[in-house]
């Protein structure tokens, strides 16, 4: 009876695995590009999502290879839909062994299904690789507790980057409170300059801006709630104000007339940025290196930042962050034995000073215990001091609310949040929307 | 004068069935298995990592009251009617033109038909690229539309009309070759007599050639509607069902549903009554025009 029943069980998972591969078909067709390469013989698959800093990880790879019996083959995935085609694979016979994540709600699907390795032992065994990273960080990687990720990028917090020459121009200083926002929103009008350019076309950008919103008025505890299963939170009143406020940005015209269509993987949102047409930009870290790359006169001479505004009457924690604490490498629990030891190599390379420096020398604050040593070697220090300083006083790092939720949630949260923006929901339909989810 | 016979069933050279066999094995396998499993998860609660939980038809009864299903049903209904009735007119005439036999035709006849060379994708880039509001043509495109701002895509119409825009642009070449074929199977004589009977230009087009297109029409119609049914890679790229659901047919419904909240048995429920409804589409058109009896545009000659 038990083998008929296993049978059922593969059976029904194969059949399953074919029709998802039928429905992905257009999917993966609209990718257009190779999936997953085939891995010879015992070699390691590992997917990292594909951007500017993937060097660091093809270096981490090249050294590792030169020791190992086993080797690592790195696939980088595109960016834009990485998230869909991992869990895709992982739900097919072309999982990666090794793969790059958000922590939290991106792959608490997966742990709930018993596909991660947990690694709290191997943490525990090992203090020095533990204490390698910064607490809270590795903790923000962490499931019900156990840990099945290790960091393995920089932190990424959401930042308000401005232009210094238009602040200059106007005689203007960056926003301290949201009526100084309003007011900035004014007087950059008036100059016929947008006041914060925003990249609706990739709704995850507008979520930042709520996710700051709520954690100013109301507090990262309300967020925290949400992502625990308690979605009666939204119906705090702070919730509904942070809304409110987000409409009267828009209906201000804190993002211009044309925001909807402006996209940022298309690097729409960064260029108008540099080219001096919009005054700031709330976007993640990233967005220096990015502009050092694209536009490197522009953030050589111009670029500034600061930390979100408060809110009066707010009783969120001025210096609460949003973003995404760090990246993270988690183990596919189907690699066992000598690729499970080798997998664990690979992972505590990742919690070396050299991998640290490499970090540090592409601009990047790694999530390391010895950060702060580094950040004097970093290519602007001033920058890597204003990040290590944002994050190190942080009373709380709210992992950014699509990743820190499950698919099944995060995805109608994004489309709500779009429809928000696009003045389709009111935020009062908003909330009732959220709650429902 | 050539007239020939038209025997009504022709029982010689017609191939046997075991023609058919290769056929019908790869469409079994690629499309009837695949489709028999897409209606089996569509019972079944699924996130594509454990195994399928059998849910009965709690997919099906959400599916009637989901507000979502509703626009995006009405978006498709929207978008396959608009695509037939704009690009319809245009690849007849275009089809007709084309049919004659001028060097220059052929000639502007193969510049026509690069858009459907290109990959739907590719395509949707490039048009994204030009709609954007800051660095591509968008502003003028605005000005031309009569819309305030260039805001294109973020606008629900200007992103709908975008969508119908791009995909007439990339389809018609296909349609034009099918008028285009169809208007060279008219016989020279029938033009001739007309001619000969002193009808015009004007006259033979309502009176010869679109007559004796009908079979065309249905099926390039067939083929229009079950398309912009299906539409999605335009979709994907170029709006993402933006903004807000004002793009969010159908296709891009399930895709959203299956492949970003991983709700695969709803998303099979979406996609098998899509099929349901492309088919019977289908078949109502052709039983409508009368085209299964496969009657001859020749007859009475």
């Amino acid at each position: 009876m038990r083998s008929l029943d296993s049978w059922r069980t593969r059976r029904t998972r194969t059949l399953a695995g074919a029709a998802a591969l039928a429905l992905a078909a257009p999917v993966l067709a609209a990718c257009g590009s190779d999936g997953p390469g085939g891995a010879g013989g015992d070699a390691l698959e590992v997917w990292v999502y594909q951007d500017g800093a993937t060097v660091i990880q093809e270096d981490l790879v090249e050294r590792f290879n030169e020791s190992s019996d086993i080797d690592i083959n790195l696939t980088q995935v595109p960016g834009e839909n990485y998230q869909d085609r991992m869990r895709t694979a992982m739900g097919s016979s072309n999982a990666p062994d090794i793969f790059f994540n958000w922590g939290g709600g991106s792959i608490s699907d997966f742990v709930a299904e018993d596909m991660l390795v947990d690694l709290t032992d191997v943490l525990a065994d090992d203090e020095e690789f533990r204490d390698a990273f910064l607490p809270t960080i590795l903790d923000a990687g962490a499931v019900d507790g156990r840990y099945y990720g290790i960091p393995m990028r920089g932190v990424q917090p959401v930042i308000l980057f401005y232009n210094q020459t238009l602040f200059d121009e106007a005689g203007v200083q960056p926003p301290e409170t949201l009526d100084d926002l309003f007011a900035l929103v004014e007087t950059f009008q008036e100059r016929d300059i947008t006041p914060s350019v925003l990249a609706g076309a990739d709704p995850w950008t507008e979520l930042m801006w709520i996710e700051y919103l709520l954690d100013r008025q109301g507090s990262s505890a309300i967020f925290d709630r949400i992502r625990n299963g308690d979605s009666s939170a939204w119906g705090e009143p702070a919730v509904l104000e942070a809304l409110e406020t987000t409409v009267e940005l828009v209906d201000a015209g804190a993002f211009g007339n044309d925001f909807r269509s402006v996209g940022y993987t298309t690097d729409g949102a960064s260029t108008f940025f540099a080219q001096g047409e919009a005054a700031m930009h709330l976007m993640g870290s990233w967005e220096y290196g990015n502009q050092l790359t694209n536009q490197p006169e522009f953030a050589e001479n111009d670029l500034a930042w600061a930390a979100f505004p408060t809110i009066e009457g707010g009783s969120g924690d001025p210096s609460a962050v949003v973003g995404n604490p760090t990246n993270y490498w988690s183990v596919n629990s189907n690699v066992e034995g000598e690729r499970l030891d080798a997998a664990i190599e690979f992972l505590k390379m990742n919690g070396t000073e050299e991998y640290a420096q490499a970090l540090i020398d592409n601009g990047d604050i790694p999530a390391t215990t010895n950060a702060e040593d580094l950040i004097a070697s970093s290519p602007n220090p001033e920058y890597a001091a204003f990040q290590w300083d944002l994050i190190s006083n942080a009373s709380s790092f709210t992992l950014s609310w699509d990743q820190a939720l499950p698919a099944a949630q995060a995805a109608p949260l994004i489309d709500a949040i779009e429809q928000l923006f696009s003045g389709q929901l009111s935020p009062q339909e908003f909330v009732e929307t959220a709650q429902a989810l | 004068m050539n007239r020939e016979k038209h025997p009504s069933a022709p029982r010689t050279g017609r191939p046997g069935i075991a023609w058919a066999i290769p056929g019908a094995l790869f469409f079994l396998f690629f499309a009837g298995a695949p489709m028999a499993i897409v209606g089996y998860l569509s019972f079944t609660d699924w996130n594509g990592l454990s195994d399928p939980v059998w849910s009965g038809l709690d997919n099906w009864s959400r599916l009637w009251q989901d507000d979502g299903m509703r626009n995006a049903v009405w978006l498709s209904l929207l978008l396959t009617a608009l695509t037939w009735l704009t690009q319809t007119p245009i690849v007849l005439l275009l089809g007709v033109w084309a049919a004659g036999r001028q060097r220059n035709r052929a000639v502007l006849s193969a510049i026509f038909f690069v858009p459907l060379l290109a990959s739907s994708v590719a395509l949707a880039l490039l048009w994204r690229t030009i709609f954007d509001p800051n660095f591509g043509l968008a502003p003028d495109i605005a000005d031309f539309l009569g819309l305030e701002s260039a805001d294109l895509l973020g606008s629900e119409r200007g992103a709908f009309a975008a969508i119908l825009f791009v995909t007439g642009w990339q389809f018609v070449p296909f349609h034009m070759l099918i008028y285009q074929g169809g208007a060279r199977q008219i016989p020279r004589s029938f033009y001739d007599a007309a001619s000969i009977d002193g009808a015009g230009t004007v006259r033979q087009f309502f009176h010869i050639t679109l007559p004796q297109l009908r079979n065309t029409i249905v099926t390039s119609t067939v083929l229009m509607v079950v398309g912009a049914l299906t539409y999605f890679d335009t979709v994907l790229i170029l709006t993402r069902g933006g903004p807000g659901d004002a793009t969010a047919i159908v296709p891009y419904l399930m895709y959203d549903t299956g492949f970003k909240a991983f709700d695969l048995g709803y998303a099979s429920a979406v996609a098998t009554a899509l099929v349901v409804v492309a088919t019977a589409a289908s078949l109502l058109l052709v039983r409508l025009t009368g085209f299964t009896r496969m009657r001859s545009t020749r007859e009475g000659l």
